[in-house]
């Protein structure tokens, strides 16, 4: 019967290939939108950014400045650097605090210059020495304060690259002190740049030590932390125990989205969308295939009624025509995904993605075209079964 | 032995209004190795006949025994059977597959048929020998000549070695002298024993027969009754 059914196809075999042309499509499709869809999420993990995957930050869950306004006790400890080094998987953390300086005026030792101006508002932050590694700060010049600076108090500062400009500092080989209202501190660094909080760009950055005596700060805002590739969500699972191990559920722990998540997003907006299409086109396709079956089946009305009169049963006369149909489906659909291949390939190699593609997709795409084929000739198969061969015999 | 063939009071109407009576209670019997012609003009109900001896329609009255067997008792899928081993069918218009060789054409006949599936090219190739077509065992329908095509519908009918070789009008299509050869075919068949029916109304085929029916308005009437029958 396949080979009965595989010689009426290779009989015609330009129709044969227009006649499976819709379902070649919508395989095609159907593959190129899974395998683009896949190459596409594997690409995104593939340039998956490896700053953001290895940040975490922790704050107080309600947001507010200086974790008071909202009655509710800020937990964060001044030492959370020490807690989160500790835990395994930790690159770097530091804490960083605002501090409201309620307008006082920043400026370096005074020069007296009629036309320029010399004060400014300045935003002033106050971290634990671990901050500069956490955000990823390179210094332009002199040091980073450290636990020394930090655990005595002393008056020093670290200015960003914008602040040391309007104070006009470049060297701070003398450390030159600058006035912030009425407290003096000694630059000891100036920063070049930083990867994460850029607003420390344009800030003076003071010990938690310092900030704590003189401004009364009774916890930090924020606590950053850098950790090691892949171990982001551990740590977004821990640090907030490890901070403040008697009310965690205060803080609110900010983690990047794993990979896995980002990858399954992308391939569903994708699939979401192509899907749909790939299932329109297989649908236009099965169409196309019941159309000429059936157009087939009346213009083979008299090797139905021969077949008929050779000793054929309706049934066989029915299932010779689904096996058509599906062998064609099946045909169309090796042929489509062998395009849809080559278009995932062919656009990954334009793109320099690296293609991606499960390997049961083009396995299945014979049988699910073998299955459109079969639901297509189901009509004109029965259409055929019904044809008296005496009136088929005739018309031949 | 039972006759190939034995029509008792046979009737076929067609419902309508009114009724089409296109046969009505005629008794045939076909012995074996008869040469029957059935003769009638167009629409006397040759072609019904035709359908109901080929199994291809069921009569509305009577009784037709095939080898011994009452159709009636017989559902389809026996029927085709019935079809497929017992009768070769030969048609004006050849009906060949246009894409299949001769001998995959010929061929054809035994995919519905019970046996072997392995000597089937060699049964097909020494039926089409036995037509004297087997220099063109490969050739397509397209590239042979009409008498030629008619015979791959001979050797089509012959392969299963039939109790009956039913003919429509096989010469229709045909000149007079391919006719001929066509019908000195039949003759040897017949002379080797095959049992044909042939309908047609061209006098030039029915004289070939040793028997004349003639079909009017459904009737069957006897021309020639068969001269040597105790012979045999």
């Amino acid at each position: 019967m396949l080979a009965e059914a595989t010689a009426a196809l290779t009989a015609r075999p330009a129709r044969t290939l227009l006649t499976a042309l819709g379902t070649v499509l919508g395989v095609a499709a159907l593959v190129a939108t899974l395998g683009l869809a896949k190459t596409a999420g594997g690409q995104i993990v593939g340039r998956f950014d490896e700053l953001e995957a290895t940040r975490v930050e922790v704050s107080l869950d309600n947001g507010g400045f200086f974790g008071q306004q909202d009655n509710r006790p800020n937990p964060l400890p001044f030492d959370a650097e020490d807690r989160l080094t500790r835990l395994n998987g930790v690159a770097f953390a530091g804490t960083k605090t605002s501090i409201d300086l309620e307008g006082a005026f920043a400026r370096s030792v005074p020069v007296v210059d009629p036309l320029g101006q010399t004060e400014f508002q300045v935003p002033m932050f106050s971290a634990s020495p671990g901050l500069f590694d956490a955000v990823r700060g390179q210094l332009e010049t002199g040091r980073w304060y450290d636990h020394g600076h930090n655990d005595r108090g002393d008056a020093v500062a670290i200015l960003g690259p914008a602040a040391a400009e309007r104070l006009n500092i470049n060297r701070v080989d003398a450390s030159p002190a600058i006035f912030v209202g009425e407290h003096t501190l000694a630059v000891v660094g100036i920063i070049r740049a930083v990867e994460r909080e850029p607003d420390l760009l344009s800030a003076i950055i003071v010990p938690d030590g310092w900030a704590r005596t003189t401004f009364g700060i009774v916890a930090p805002e924020e606590v950053h932390i850098d950790v090691e590739v892949g171990a982001a969500q551990l740590i977004g699972s821990q640090a907030a125990i490890a901070l403040a191990p008697n009310d965690p559920d205060l803080l609110r722990v900010a983690v990047p989205p794993s990979p896995g998540q980002v990858r399954r997003d992308v391939e569903g907006d994708v699939n979401a969308l192509f899907l749909v299409l790939g299932g329109i086109s297989l649908l236009v396709g099965a169409i196309g295939i019941a159309n000429v079956t059936l157009v087939s089946v009346l213009e083979r009305t008299g090797e139905i009624g021969l077949r008929r009169a050779l000793g054929a049963t309706r049934r066989h006369i029915a299932t010779q025509f689904m096996f058509e149909s599906a062998v064609l489906g099946a045909l169309a659909g090796l042929i489509g995904a062998s395009l849809g291949v080559l278009v995932v390939v062919g656009v990954s190699a334009n793109r320099e993605w690296t293609p991606i593609l499960d390997e049961w997709i083009p396995l299945a795409a014979p049988p699910a075209g073998a299955i459109v084929g079969l639901v297509a000739g189901l009509y004109p198969a029965l259409k055929a079964a019904s044809i008296e061969p005496i009136s088929a015999l005739r018309s031949g | 032995m039972a006759p190939v063939v034995h029509l008792d009071r046979i009737e076929r109407t067609f419902p309508g209004t009114p009724p089409v009576h296109a046969l009505r209670e005629s008794n045939l019997t076909i012995e074996k190795n008869d040469y029957i012609a059935i003769v009638g003009p167009s629409g006397s109900g040759k072609s019904t006949l035709l359908h109901l001896l080929g199994l291809l329609d069921r009569p509305t009255g009577g009784t037709y025994w095939l080898d011994g067997v009452d159709t009636a008792s017989l559902d389809d899928t026996a029927r085709a059977g019935m079809r497929a081993e017992r009768i070769g069918f030969v048609f004006q218009a050849f009906h060949l597959l246009g894409h299949r060789t001769a001998v995959e054409n010929v061929m054809l006949a035994e995919i519905h048929r019970r046996g072997g599936s392995k000597q089937r090219r060699e049964r097909a190739e020494a039926a089409l020998r036995r037509v004297g077509l087997g220099h063109r065992i490969d050739a397509f329908p397209t590239t042979l000549s009409g008498g030629e095509r008619q015979r791959v519908a001979v050797a089509r009918a012959l392969i299963g070695g039939p109790s009956l070789l039913l003919a429509d009008e096989p010469t229709g299509n045909l000149d007079s002298k391919t006719s001929e050869s066509i019908l000195q075919l039949f003759d040897d068949l017949h002379a080797a024993g095959l049992t044909l029916a042939v309908i047609t109304h061209d006098d030039d085929v029915s004289e070939r027969a040793q028997r004349r029916i003639r079909i009017h308005d459904g009737v069957l009437t006897p021309l020639t009754e068969l001269v040597d029958r105790g012979a045999r």
